[in-house]
């Protein structure tokens, strides 16, 4: 065994992450809920929305959260115009041309953060993020409490919005059963381009608070859109509350992992277990 | 001044007849699966209050008729007009906003909500949300069973239950043509007949209805008219009394 100390840090460790990478899935399970789109660009989105925070930062001197004013905007016009003009479209040609095009914003936002930031590694450094809080002796990063508390907010806010408005509805109706959603008088077009722009919502939310918890490049998008995968297919789809205990299942997997098997094996244990759950329980632990 | 009055008893006519007149009229439609024609050279008209019934067997065309005229599918020639207006170009959203709702056949629920749920997103179009508390009403009126179990999760419902539902769910969207496909496909007589007890009280509402059978028999003593579809044309149109009598459908549906 490699690890050291007690077991009980790297629970709550994983626990407490957990609620970042459900933060990070949540808009790639929505996108993939209402329209069967598996977002490529998911993780590269989650990046951009650290790299706003960043300029916002860099050039302002915001503060990352409350940056959020100006990227939650920008974000959700930036997700309402791709379903409209590219994705949507695309959807007319065939299956897999959205996925394409998925892969291309992917890259667009990849090479576009590379050339305004350089590949160096950024990360949102603020007076508290760096700030530890104590649980009895043990010491943890104020910002995985951030990123805790993040994803309970936005999956409550999530949940409230798809069951009590007219417009979360719709959503919901549409990711059940499409064509009895249209025939309700919704039209689906526009509920999409929203689901899309609430993912950007929320992918811009998740950018923020993993800045302010690991370093990222142009690049950590794909490593993202890994954990979010992770993250839907254990918690299964459907459900915002799946999607969040998904994460902090997949973060206390790899915390323990990383604690019986050493940081170098972290990842793979979480994807044996990933394996495992599509193997024998193909809808997720929580999924219908 | 006489010839003003004379305007007006004349419009009042008109109003009469407009009432009994034709809500929707069909016009030589031809609809295609891809480069299947489904539909050929179809025309049908729906009037203003009545219960007008569509008969034909699987593959005869009806549902796709009904999509038609929902807007799911797009007529690669001839007319839908809809209070005389033409409606064949229009996307489904736009055509409930209408009064047009269609309850299709299988029963799709939202099964993973509550039945209340699903009533609420049955009033999504703007004109219908204003009439919610109203409709809903309504609603609980036609099928009591509803109200009982509105907090429930909309598929442990019972297939009748769940067939009221999506007929409730219609209701919602304050139609003034309800376009109901195989309500009855699967269900055990009593819920059938309680099914179209519930259909002649919404025909009492003022909805004009248009539904979907396969089970001739029973659909001419429920229906006023009815049309008979046969590999997607129209075969015979009639009265229920007429097409009763009618030898082709004796021979064909009745064994006689």
């Amino acid at each position: 065994m490699v690890g050291s100390g007690d077991i009980i840090t790297p629970l709550i460790m994983g626990f407490l992450l957990g609620g970042l990478y459900a933060l990070i899935a949540m808009g790639l399970s929505m996108v993939f809920g209402v329209m069967r789109l598996i977002n490529l660009a998911h993780g590269d989105l989650v990046i951009l929305g650290s790299y706003i925070a960043y300029a916002l930062m860099a050039i302002l001197g915001l503060d990352p959260i409350l940056g959020l004013v100006i990227s939650l905007p920008v974000m959700f016009a930036l997700g309402f115009g791709i379903q409209k003009y590219l994705m949507g479209r695309a959807f007319g040609i065939s299956t897999e041309a959205p996925l394409i095009i998925a892969f291309g914003i992917s890259l667009i936002i990849q090479n576009a953060n590379q050339i305004a930031w350089t590949p160096l590694s950024r990360s949102l450094n603020t007076s508290y993020s760096l700030m530890s809080f104590s649980i009895g002796q043990r010491q943890f990063p104020l910002s995985y409490l951030l990123d805790f508390i993040a994803g309970i907010l936005v999956m409550l806010a999530l949940r409230e919005f798809l069951t009590r408005t007219y417009l979360g509805r719709a959503i919901t109706a549409a990711s059940q059963d499409k064509r009895a959603a249209q025939l309700m008088g919704i039209n689906t077009r526009r509920i999409y381009g929203y689901a899309f722009a609430i993912a950007m919502l929320s992918a811009a939310i998740a950018g923020v608070f993993m800045g302010m918890t690991f370093p990222f490049t142009p690049f950590s998008g794909i490593s993202f859109l890994t954990i979010a995968f992770g993250t839907v297919i254990i918690g299964g789809l459907g459900s915002m509350l799946g999607t969040f205990l998904g994460g902090i299942i997949l973060g206390m997997v790899q915390t323990l992992g990383g604690y019986f098997f050493g940081p170098a094996s972290q990842m793979l244990i979480v994807y044996i277990i990933v394996l495992l759950i599509l193997a024998i329980r193909p809808q997720g632990l929580f999924g219908r | 001044m006489t010839s003003v009055i004379f305007a007006k008893n004349r419009r009042e006519k008109a109003g009469y007849t407009m009432s009994h007149g034709v809500l929707l009229k069909i016009t030589n439609l031809d609809v295609f699966h891809g480069t299947f024609q489904a539909l050929w050279d179809v025309s049908l008209e729906v009037r203003r209050g009545e219960i007008l019934a569509l008969i034909g067997a699987n593959t005869s065309g009806k549902t796709t008729l009904l999509d038609t005229i929902s807007g799911l599918l797009h007529p690669a020639k001839g007319s839908i007009e809809f209070e005389g207006k033409d409606i064949s170009g229009l996307d489904p959203y736009q055509i409930v906003e209408l009064g047009i709702t269609q309850i299709p056949e299988g029963r799709c629920i939202f099964p993973d909500v509550s039945v209340l749920d699903n009533l609420i997103i049955g009033s999504y179009s703007r004109k219908a949300r204003s009439k919610r508390e109203q409709n809903l009403k309504k609603v609980y009126e036609h099928f009591p069973i509803l109200e009982e179990r509105r907090r429930q999760i909309a598929k442990t419902l019972s297939g009748g239950e769940q067939q009221m539902l999506v007929i409730g769910r219609g209701l919602m969207a304050d139609p003034k043509l309800m376009l109901i496909d195989e309500m009855s496909l699967g269900l055990a007589p009593r819920v059938i007949d309680e099914l179209f007890k519930a259909l002649k009280e919404i025909g009492e509402r003022g909805i004009t209805i248009l539904f979907v059978e396969q089970n001739v028999k029973r659909t001419l003593q429920e229906a006023d008219r009815a049309y008979i579809l046969e590999t997607g044309r129209v075969a015979l149109a009639g009265t229920a009394a007429e097409l009763q009598e009618e030898d082709q459908i004796k021979k064909a549906y009745f064994g006689l």
